[in-house]
C-alpha cells in the first residue's frame, strides 16, 4: 500500500497560494488578477499532485517495485492544465496590454449598461417613453426630482445616454423600471 | 451490434480540430477557408444524426487509442449526448452560414476569416469534446478548448467594449475552470478515478459527507458555466457585445454544455439526489431573478440575455426533481431551448442590421418595414415564452407535469415559479415585439438591406425550431429513452467497462495478470 498521508509543506504551500490567489483576483486591476490567477492555477494544480499520494520512485515495472511507485497520473493531468494555464495567461496579458493602450489602464470596470439601469430605477425613471401610454407626468417627475441618484450631475433625465427628454407618466402598467 | 461503427465517435471532435488547423494554414485562402468550414461542420453534423441513431440501441464507446477505459480516455456516445451533439451541431451550422454571409457583406474587417473560421472550429471541436467524454478530466480539456476559442471570438476585433465586456468572461471563466479543476483533484484523492463509469461504482464506497463535498464543489463549477443563479452575473454583462452570430452560439451552445455537465455528474455520479432541494431553491431563484432582470432592459440584446439566465433555472428545475420525468423534461427544454434562443439572438443581429440598434427606443414600425423579420422574431419569441403549441410550451407542461408528480410544497413552489416566470418572460418579449415592430419610429431607421444569405440560415433554424413542435412526439420518447438510460445507470457503466473493472483495449491483460496495479488503487485508504 502506498503512503496517502500527505506533504505538509505542500499543503501549507497550497493553502497560502490560495488565499494569496483569492485575495489578488479581487483587486481591480487585470495585472494582479493576473497574478491571482497564476497563484491560484498552481494552487490547484499542487492539489492534484498531492492527490496522487506521496512521491516515489518512477512508474516503470521493472524499475520500481510496485509499492515504490509514484503515481503518474496527476503528473499527466498538472502537466496538461499546466499548458492551459499558460496559453490563458498569456492571452490574459494580451488583453491587460489591449485595454492598457485603449484606457490607459488595466482596470476591469463595472457593466455600464446595468449602471444605467440601475440609475434610472433610482430615479424612478421609465427606461423609454411610451408613444401609446402617454400621461402627463406630474407626480413622477416630482419625485424623480427627490430620488435623484447623487453621481448624476445633471438634471433628472440626463443621465441616459439615449433616451428622450423625462417625460413621465403615472401610468400604473408601465412598471418597467421599477 | 454497433462495433462497426465505433469509429464515428471520435469524428466530431477530430473533423473540426483538424480542419481547424487546415484552416489555419490556409489562412491567404478565404475561399477555400470558408469551404473547409462548411464541409467539417456539415460532415459533423451528419455523423451526429449518425450517433443519435446508433445511440438509440445501447451507448457506443470508444477507448481511445486502444488503451482500456479507466487507465485510457474513452468516449462515449449514449442517448443524452447524442442528441445533444445533433443540436449544437445543426446550430453550429446555421449560425456559421449566417456568419458567412455577414463576413460576405462586411468585408474583412467585420469579421476577420482568417481567425474566425478556425477558433469557430475549435469551439465546435470542444462543445463535441465536453458532450462525448467519459472522463472527468476530459471533460475539463473539453471546457477549456471551448472557452479558450470563446475568448478569442469575444474579444474578436478588440475594440474598448468588447475588451471590457471580454475581460469580465475570462476572469470568470478561468476562475470556474480552476474551481472544477480542484473538484477534479478531490475527486481523484477521494476515489483515485476520473472516469466517470468507474466513479459510479465508486464513489458509493466514500463516505457520505465527502462525497456531499465533491459533489458540490462539482456543481458550483460547472454552476458558473451554465449561469445558475448566484454565479449568473457574468453573462448578461459579457454576451451582449459580442458579435451577432457570436453571441448566438454562446447562447446556445456554452451555457448547455454546463447544463449538460450537471445532468451528467448528477444522475451519473450522485443518484441519491442529496442537494435536490438546494437546486430547486436556486432554480427557483435562476428564474426568477433573470426575468425580472430581462424584464428591466431596453436592449433587446440584453433582454434576451437575462431570458437565457432565467430559462437555465428550467432546466435546473427539472434536474432538481430527479424523476424520471423530471430528466425527460429537462433534456427536452435543453433541446428546445439551444435551438431557440440561438435563432432569437439570429434574428436580432438581422434587426440590428436592418435599424442599425437594438435599442428599444430607437427601434420601431418593423412589423411593416420588415414583415419577414417579423415573423422571423415573432416565433421563436413566441416560442420562447411557452405559447402552445410550440415546443417551449410543451417542455414546460412536462416540467410542470414532473414537477406536480413529485409533490413536495418546494416542487409547487417551482411549479408556481415557472408559471410567473413563462408569464413574465412573454411580458418582456411582447414588451419587446411592441417597441420594435409595432411603434412608430421615434426617428427613420437606417433600413439597410438584409441580405437573404443572412435571413435563409436564421430562418432554417427558425424552422428547426417549429420542427421541434411537429416531431415533438419521437423527440419527447426520445428524451424519454435518455432519461431512462440516466436513471438505470447501469447501460452506461456496462458499455464502459463490459467486466466491471477494464475496457475493452490494450491495458486489459496486464489488469488481469497484475490485480493490484500501482496507478489506480490508491483508493481504499480514503475515508
Amino acid at each position: 500500500m502506498i503512503d496517502m498521508s500527505p506533504n505538509l509543506t505542500l499543503v501549507v504551500v497550497i493553502g497560502v497560494l490560495f488565499a494569496a490567489g483569492t485575495y489578488l483576483v479581487l483587486e481591480r486591476s487585470l495585472t494582479r488578477v493576473l497574478v491571482g490567477v497564476a497563484m491560484l492555477s498552481n494552487g490547484a494544480n499542487l492539489l492534484i499532485l498531492v492527490a496522487g499520494g506521496a512521491a516515489g520512485g518512477p512508474p516503470l515495472i521493472g524499475v520500481t517495485p510496485e509499492g515504490e511507485m509514484s503515481d503518474p497520473l496527476p503528473q499527466a493531468l498538472v502537466l496538461t492544465a499546466i499548458v492551459i494555464t499558460l496559453g490563458l495567461t498569456a492571452f490574459l496579458l494580451a488583453m491587460a496590454y489591449r485595454s492598457w493602450q485603449l484606457h490607459r489602464h488595466d482596470e476591469v470596470q463595472d457593466d455600464v449598461e446595468d449602471r444605467r439601469i440601475a440609475r434610472l430605477a433610482a430615479r424612478d425613471e421609465r427606461a423609454f417613453e411610451d408613444t401609446d401610454t402617454e400621461g402627463d407626468g406630474e407626480t413622477l417627475a416630482e419625485e424623480a426630482a427627490i430620488a435623484r441618484d447623487e453621481t448624476d450631475r445633471g438634471g433628472p433625465g440626463s443621465g441616459a445616454v439615449d433616451h428622450g427628454p423625462a417625460q413621465d407618466d403615472e401610468d400604473s402598467t408601465a412598471g418597467v423600471t421599477r | 451490434m454497433t462495433t462497426d461503427w465505433t469509429w464515428l465517435v471520435p469524428l466530431p471532435v477530430v473533423l473540426p480540430l483538424s480542419a481547424a488547423g487546415l484552416t489555419l494554414a490556409l489562412a491567404r485562402r478565404p475561399r477555400l477557408q470558408r469551404i473547409v468550414t462548411v464541409v467539417a461542420l456539415s460532415l459533423v453534423l451528419v455523423v451526429s444524426a449518425g450517433l443519435l441513431v446508433l445511440a438509440d440501441g445501447g451507448p457506443v464507446v470508444v477507448d481511445v487509442g486502444g488503451w482500456a477505459a479507466p487507465v485510457g480516455i474513452d468516449l462515449v456516445a449514449d442517448r443524452l449526448s447524442a442528441l445533444m451533439l445533433t443540436v449544437s451541431s445543426a446550430v453550429t451550422l446555421c449560425v456559421l452560414l449566417y456568419s458567412l454571409a455577414q463576413g460576405q457583406q462586411d468585408g474583412e474587417s467585420g469579421a476577420p476569416v482568417s481567425i474566425y473560421h478556425p477558433t469557430y472550429l475549435v469551439l465546435s471541436a470542444g462543445v463535441a469534446n465536453a458532450f462525448l467524454s467519459g472522463d472527468l478530466f476530459n471533460i475539463y480539456v473539453g471546457f477549456e478548448i471551448l472557452l479558450a476559442a470563446s475568448y478569442v471570438l469575444i474579444s474578436l476585433s478588440g475594440t474598448g467594449e468588447r475588451i471590457r465586456a471580454g475581460t469580465v468572461y475570462v476572469v470568470v471563466s478561468i476562475l470556474s475552470s480552476i474551481l472544477f479543476l480542484v473538484a477534479i483533484g478531490a475527486v481523484y484523492a477521494a476515489t483515485g478515478t476520473l472516469n466517470l463509469a468507474q466513479l459510479a461504482l465508486r464513489l458509493p464506497e466514500v463516505d457520505p459527507g465527502v462525497r456531499l463535498v465533491l459533489q458540490v464543489a462539482l456543481l458550483l463549477a460547472f454552476g458558473i458555466k451554465a449561469a445558475v443563479f448566484p454565479l449568473s452575473a457574468w453573462l448578461p454583462d459579457s454576451y451582449p457585445t459580442a458579435p451577432a452570430p457570436v453571441t448566438a452560439v454562446f447562447a446556445g451552445l456554452l451555457t448547455k454544455v454546463g447544463v449538460y455537465a450537471i445532468i451528467r455528474t448528477q444522475s451519473l455520479l450522485f443518484p441519491e439526489g442529496r442537494v435536490d432541494e438546494v437546486l430547486m431553491v436556486l432554480a427557483l431563484a435562476t428564474m426568477l431573478v433573470g426575468i425580472l432582470g430581462a424584464v428591466a432592459q431596453d436592449d433587446v440584446k440584453r433582454l434576451l440575455s437575462f431570458t437565457l439566465v432565467s430559462h437555465i433555472g428550467y432546466m435546473v428545475f427539472g434536474i432538481a426533481l430527479g424523476t424520471e420525468t423530471g430528466w425527460t423534461a429537462a433534456i427536452y427544454y435543453v433541446v428546445h431551448h439551444i435551438t431557440v434562443q440561438t435563432a432569437l439572438f439570429l434574428v436580432v443581429g438581422l434587426v440590428e442590421r436592418y435599424g442599425g440598434t437594438t435599442s428599444l427606443d430607437r427601434l420601431g414600425g418593423l412589423a411593416k418595414l420588415a414583415p419577414v423579420l417579423a415573423v422571423l422574431f415573432f416565433v421563436p419569441a413566441m416560442n420562447l415564452a411557452g405559447i402552445p403549441p410550440l415546443s417551449g410550451f410543451l417542455g414546460k407542461v412536462g416540467l410542470l407535469e414532473a414537477g406536480v408528480a413529485v409533490g413536495t410544497p418546494l416542487a409547487y413552489a417551482l411549479v408556481v415559479g415557472s408559471v410567473v416566470t413563462s408569464l413574465l418572460t412573454l411580458y418582456a418579449l411582447v414588451k419587446a415585439w411592441n417597441k420594435a415592430f409595432w411603434q412608430t419610429p421615434p426617428e427613420e431607421l437606417p433600413r439597410t438591406r438584409v441580405p437573404a444569405t443572412m435571413a435563409v440560415p436564421a430562418g432554417a433554424l427558425v424552422a428547426v425550431g417549429v420542427a421541434l413542435t411537429v416531431f415533438a412526439g419521437p423527440l419527447y420518447s426520445y428524451t424519454e429513452r435518455a432519461a431512462e438510460t440516466l436513471i438505470e445507470r447501469t447501460p452506461y457503466v456496462e458499455a464502459v467497462l463490459p467486466d466491471g473493472r477494464r475496457g475493452l483495449g490494450e491495458s486489459a491483460d496486464v489488469a488481469e495478470t497484475d490485480d493490484e496495479p500501482g496507478s489506480d488503487d490508491a483508493v481504499e485508504v480514503d475515508p
